[in-house]
């Protein structure tokens, strides 16, 4: 099993989870969260006191699958989730040791 | 043509008829019999009306507009703040306030004769600026009463997120007593239309100079703003100012505390005309003009600096524009207002985003750039804008009876108003400084350094403003 990471644009959301569900991917857990990478944030003027604020709004996926799964589901998301230009954000893939679902107490794959 | 006609001779029978003209025209001095008939109901509707909307400036409004502004761990000590002075302000007045400011005494202060409201009940009357016409006196205790509740609570701005709450009560209580009274006296008291002809010396010591101030540019504005100053040097700038961003936490709040100002301040500048008439009117509409004016100018100074008009920008020309408008309310005329809203954006604009960041004071919210620099613009604009040669209103000679309106010199008014401004700023200053030193070595006027990282809501308050 793999774990996916993805850091996206909020508004790339929707394509991604329906490119995700066409997969069969069957759940996911999302974050509203911030950062920045090679993307810098605007400049804020409040009473002529500027602020630069470098962190941009971004939206973290979470999803777990199968590893027959899971090379698709990564290019899935690259591709949904690009627009081509700076700040579409990023993936990252890690093994997964285990999942439970916590309801009946299944193990594995099947916990998914 | 003939309707106007019968309209005419009609007002004039009934003016005839009226008790206050009734026989020999207006009556000198009367007796408390003759003035009962000399109360108007407009007048008084018009005066509690107003009333209640300058306490409408202080809660909500200049707590959602200040509270706004400030970071989220301290939004609930400025609203708590503002609530808890007009309360005490409130208080204070009906104790001492009303009778240091407006009884007869020295020319710097009144006396004790009405202390605790003594001597005021419902059949006793207060004077307007027309001969022969009165308001009860509990609408004026409680009009100016308001005014008494906004002022202090003007002054928190300039040192928000970083003071003890009790410390600062104790201030206000002082503050009012040895800084607000005596300015409200010095600027506001005289005997009355129908009495000052006889006792001409019977005036506050700057009212008896002749200088203007409708509605409190000097006793309210710069009266607070150089109070706010005094205390956000000794105080000390805020733990990472300069280091951390701090930016306002809800613009909406602060559009809607600027929006509600602007509704509150009809009340502080046509109420404080005491009748309800044209010239209350005049002060209405100026007030209304010279801030839209006001508001315009600053957005389009942004819009040529920064190429953005900013909403902190627009709301907060509106509030210099009120400020400004205030002593000059019921003196100019709609297109003098309108000049003095365009200009007074730009100077508080220099002063919040130059000169402070120049001379790096940590003026939280803007107390002195906006209601210092914007009431001494107003102050001294109203010498000119009240020329009548400019459509303004010149000024009234109630030393003679029946008032008539006396010749007017714009210069001379100018040196007028000038002397008033550096006598507020000397006298506000200096006893905001001794006030602020006595509490800072005593009980104390800034919270510990974990407290303030915290923010006063929890460690002052016990309370998040919000909890979602």
């Amino acid at each position: 099993m793999k774990l996916i990471i993805a850091i996206i644009k909020p508004f790339k959301l929707d394509d991604v989870r329906e490119a995700l569900s066409a997969l069969g991917v069957s759940g996911m857990t999302i974050t509203e969260v911030k950062g920045f990478g090679r993307q810098k944030g605007q400049t804020e003027i409040y009473r002529g006191a500027e602020y630069s604020t470098n962190m941009v709004p971004k939206v973290k996926v979470e999803v777990a699958c199968d590893d027959a799964v899971a090379d698709r589901a990564l290019e899935a998301i690259q591709q949904a989730a690009n627009t081509g230009s700076i700040g579409d954000g990023k993936i990252f893939m890690l093994d997964l040791q285990a999942a439970v679902r916590i309801r009946t107490g299944e193990t594995g794959a099947v916990a998914l | 043509m003939t309707k106007l006609k019968t309209w005419i001779a009609g007002t004039a029978a009934a003016l005839a008829t009226s008790p206050v003209f009734a026989a020999d025209g207006p009556i000198k001095a009367p007796t408390a019999e003759q003035m009962a008939t000399m109360v108007n109901k407009g007048d008084t509707t018009w005066m509690l009306v107003s009333a209640a909307l300058v306490l409408l400036m202080s809660v909500p409004a200049l707590a959602l507009f200040y509270g706004g502004l400030v970071r989220t761990k301290n939004m609930l000590s400025l609203l708590m703040q503002v609530f808890m002075i007009v309360s005490i302000a409130a208080l204070v007045w009906v104790g001492w306030g009303y009778s240091l400011a407006f009884t007869s005494g020295t020319p710097f202060i009144g006396g004790f004769s009405k202390i605790f409201l003594q001597g005021v009940d419902a059949t006793t009357l207060a004077a307007t600026f027309s001969n022969n016409v009165y308001i009860p006196e509990y609408a004026f205790v409680v009009f100016q009463m308001t005014f008494a509740c906004i002022t202090p609570a003007l002054i928190v701005g300039a040192f928000a997120e970083r003071v003890r709450f009790v410390p600062l009560m104790i201030f206000v209580v002082a503050w009012l007593s040895i800084v607000y009274f005596p300015i409200a006296h010095m600027v506001w008291y005289w005997a009355g239309p129908d009495f000052l002809p006889d006792a001409p010396t019977d005036a506050g010591f700057l009212w008896g100079m002749g200088a203007l101030d409708f509605a409190g540019g000097t006793v309210v504005h710069i009266n607070a703003g150089i109070a706010g100053l005094v205390g956000c040097l000794m105080i000390g700038k805020r733990i990472g100012y300069g280091k951390e961003a701090t930016p306002p936490h809800s613009l909406t709040m602060t559009m809607i505390g600027a929006s509600l100002l602007w509704v509150g301040w009809f009340g502080f500048n046509a109420g404080s005309n005491l009748e309800a008439n044209g010239l209350a009117a005049l002060a209405f509409i100026n007030t209304f003009v010279a801030t839209a004016a006001a508001a315009v100018s600053w957005a389009l100074v942004e819009q040529f600096h920064h190429g953005r008009p900013s909403l902190l920008g627009a709301v907060t020309g509106a509030v210099a524009g009120l400020v400004a408008i205030t002593p000059a309310s019921g003196f100019a005329a709609p297109m003098t207002s309108i000049a003095l809203g365009l200009i007074v954006s730009p100077v508080c604009y220099f002063f919040v985003s130059v000169v402070k960041n120049k001379l790096k004071y940590d003026d939280t919210l803007d107390v002195f750039g906006v209601h210092c620099v914007g009431g001494i613009l107003g102050a001294i604009g109203t010498a000119i804008v009240a020329d009548p040669s400019l459509g303004g209103q010149g000024f009234f000679d109630y030393t003679v009876f029946p008032a008539a309106v006396g010749a007017y010199d714009m210069g001379a008014q100018l040196v007028t108003q000038v002397k008033a401004v550096v006598l507020t700023l000397i006298w506000s200053g200096v006893g905001s400084a001794v006030l602020f030193f006595i509490l800072d070595k005593t009980l104390g006027l800034r919270p510990d350094a974990d407290a303030e990282r915290e923010g006063l809501d929890l460690s002052s308050h016990g309370e998040r403003a919000y909890n979602y």
